[in-house]
């Protein structure tokens, strides 16, 4: 199928949110109305007079694209009614991690609790991005940011990642799955099961950055398999008939250690130069450890 | 046409239903909140049958929503007051920038703090520089009729503008007064179903809608939006003309009640403006010569028709219920500014009065109409502002 979103846009080298959309809309099809919460994603491919959109795609703002999304929802609803007709075009609202566990949360939850027929999808380069690599409540345990920056008194970021997965699934809807962009059939399997439910469905995009986690760019694809390859991000889904209970789709056979991912990263240069920094390290051990045991990969 | 005793909130409901919205997203407040109550009534009873009501969970989703349904091509109407309104205020200028027809009730109510439920214009007169058409009633008739005006002129293919119509928190939102219910058929006939041209998500027509401006684009889009607020002016006329003829009652963006060739003329917005009429017309009895302007449509600032109508006063007293803090009254201020340039001009005072649903009293114009007569006899305005039933113990 041809691409929905047309290149050339202004996307860093290696940039995970277009391949994030790439596959989402590939899975969905041309039947499909996007809404972009303020971001790197909307500023990249929307730069008035172009656009990189080649399905209807509406933004308005930072932290609304569930309430968007809602809107536009409501509006095929009642226009059906007024006109006779039955268009049941695919929803899907896009944000990156700060339209979504942080400044987005609060539509996201109204209108997950509300029922709509939509797909909302969380891409998270765990930052703000698009103001230049700030904190966000889904940067990792160590993480530099601009604003959670590692100094003598400092070691990056100090809390945990927002399991911004569960949090949705705790709204008891019909489905809720995390992915990556370095698999892309799961991903769409993911997308297309999302999309056949008669109501709200959240995914969570796990999209390495290049740009501010500090990786070469060509390795975008290889980053986001050593986090699921080293339990860092695990591939799951949820389905309202079980709520909460994760099952995993993509199972590595033995964790690679967790140093591995963290090596790669320029954003985690400070835990071993210029000396390991065993207490954080230990810290980050113990969270991936932890939340395997959460989805059942630890005993 | 049925009479009905109605609060003016359920006024505007059943202007809002009359209106037939096919979405209505809408978030509970003080004192709009029978908007939402009745909406969401009409639908559940299927007096409604089209129309989609959404229980957001914030004025600011409801707004985002509204644009959202309206950028679909759905009529989408709302209300709301106060903090909500100023919760929305994001969302309003967005609005206005990407031309989406949204009519809006606001129970016009002071803002915190300190928190204070009650009426002032505070709340909307603070988002006058949105992009948003103003309409505002002077009783709940007022506030029906000019509900139903908003989706007509919002619409219409020349303005394509948001619109949002203000009545006085409590004293208008929770009176019962009489108001007569115009037929649903001679409101469809008036307000025909609203079909979108400019702006539809439609995957059969895929268009971006919200991208964002650089530079080289940006300010031509705000020179067109001023514009088309400015020409939205001739249309509201038009608007008003038509309501007239087929319902019979008058509107024009301002009124003017009293004497025309009074010296002292008021200048007001609002419910305020009824107990003023009962003032003008005790002093007229005995003699007096006195004049009320009452603004209708605050947006677009009806220059053209406030400089006729006070094209004989000798000085403008302006009672303002809000304040720019720092400045004075914004109605004083922009008023002002619009006579700067003329050699002849009338003097005018600033007064500011009922902020937080402080009592406006007959006694009240009594006090401004002194004030204003002194200054008008000294021939110099004494600058300061006059801030009316204020209880100088407690400051």
């Amino acid at each position: 199928m041809a691409d929905l979103l047309a290149p050339g846009h202004r996307g860093c080298a290696g940039c995970p949110a277009s391949i994030c959309v790439r596959q989402v809309l590939d899975a969905a099809g041309p039947n499909t109305i996007c809404t972009n919460a303020t971001g790197c994603l909307e500023v990249m491919t929307t730069p008035y007079p172009e656009t990189a959109w080649k399905v209807p795609w509406a933004h308005s703002a930072f932290e609304n694209s569930a309430a968007m999304a809602s809107g536009i929802e409501a509006a095929y609803k009642a226009l059906n009614r007024r006109n006779g007709t039955n268009k049941k075009p695919n929803i899907i609202a896009f944000a990156g991690d700060g339209g979504t566990f942080d400044i987005g949360l609060q539509a996201l939850s109204g209108a997950l609790e509300r029922g709509h027929r939509m797909l909302f999808v969380c891409y998270d380069n765990e930052a703000y991005m698009n103001t230049g690599i700030q904190r966000c409540s889904s940067s990792p345990i160590g993480a530099w940011t601009t604003t959670s920056p590692e100094g003598s008194c400092s070691s990056g970021k100090t809390q945990r990642k927002k399991p911004i997965a569960m949090i949705a699934a705790a709204h008891d809807i019909p489905y809720v799955a995390t992915a990556c962009i370095s698999y892309p059939q799961d991903l769409k399997a993911k997308v297309k099961k999302a999309l056949s439910f008669d109501g709200p469905s959240f995914l969570h995009v796990f999209a390495p950055c290049p740009t501010g986690w500090r990786f070469p760019s060509e390795k975008t694809i290889a980053m986001g398999k050593l986090a699921v390859e080293t339990g860092v991000f695990v591939l799951y889904e949820m389905t309202d008939a079980e709520p909460m209970k994760p099952i995993v789709t993509v199972k590595p056979k033995e964790f690679r250690p967790v140093e591995e991912y963290l090596q790669a990263q320029g954003r985690f240069a400070h835990l071993f130069k210029p000396k390991r920094d065993e207490v954080t390290l230990k810290r980050i051990q113990e969270d991936v450890d932890r939340k395997l045991k959460w989805v059942g990969l630890k005993p | 046409m049925s009479r009905k005793i109605v609060k003016g909130a359920e006024a505007m409901a059943i202007a809002g239903k009359l209106a037939k919205p096919d979405v209505v997203p809408a978030f509970p407040i003080t004192p709009s909140t029978t908007f939402p109550e009745k909406m969401s009534e009409y639908v559940a009873c299927g007096e409604l049958p089209n129309t989609e009501f959404v229980p957001v969970e914030s004025e600011h989703s409801a707004m985002s929503a509204a644009i959202a349904a309206s950028a679909t091509g759905a009529r989408t109407c709302t209300a709301t007051s106060s903090q909500g309104l100023a919760l929305m205020h994001e969302m309003l200028f967005i609005a206005a920038g990407m031309r989406l027809p949204i009519v809006l009730f606001d129970a016009n109510r002071a803002l915190s703090a300190p928190l204070n439920i009650w009426g002032d214009q505070q709340d909307s007169i603070s988002e006058r520089d949105a992009g948003w058409i103003h309409f505002y009633g002077e009783n709940a008739q007022e506030g029906l009729d000019l509900m139903l005006m908003a989706f007509r002129v919002a619409e219409d293919k020349r303005v394509l503008l948001p619109t949002m119509v203000g009545i006085d928190g409590f004293v208008l939102t929770h009176t019962s007064e009489p108001v007569d219910v115009p037929e649903q058929k001679a409101v469809d006939d008036f307000l025909p179903q609203y079909k979108a041209e400019h702006c539809y998500l439609d995957p059969e027509r895929p268009t971006t809608v919200g991208a964002f401006a650089p530079p080289e684009y940006y300010m031509e889009t705000r020179y067109q939006l001023d514009e088309a607020v400015h020409s939205s002016g001739p249309v509201i006329d038009e608007v008003f003309a038509d309501f007239e003829k087929r319902f019979g009652r008058k509107y024009s963006k301002i009124e003017y009640y009293g004497d025309r060739d009074a010296e002292v003329v008021f200048v007001a917005i609002g419910s305020l403006c009824g107990t003023l009429k009962d003032w003008i017309d005790e002093h007229r009895a005995k003699g007096q010569k006195v004049g009320l302007v009452r603004i209708i449509v605050y947006r677009p600032f009806p220059f053209k028709e406030l400089k006729a109508a006070l094209a004989n006063a000798k000085i403008v007293a302006v009672v303002d219920r809000s304040i720019s803090l720092g400045y004075g009254g914004p109605v004083f201020s922009e008023l002002a500014a619009a006579f700067v340039n003329d050699a002849k001009r009338p003097l005018f005072k600033s007064f500011i009065i009922g902020l937080g649903g402080r009592d406006i009293k007959l006694n009240d114009f009594e006090n401004i109409y002194n004030a204003a007569s002194a200054d008008l006899k000294a021939g110099k305005v004494n600058e300061k502002m006059h801030w009316v039933n204020i209880n100088k113990e407690m400051l």
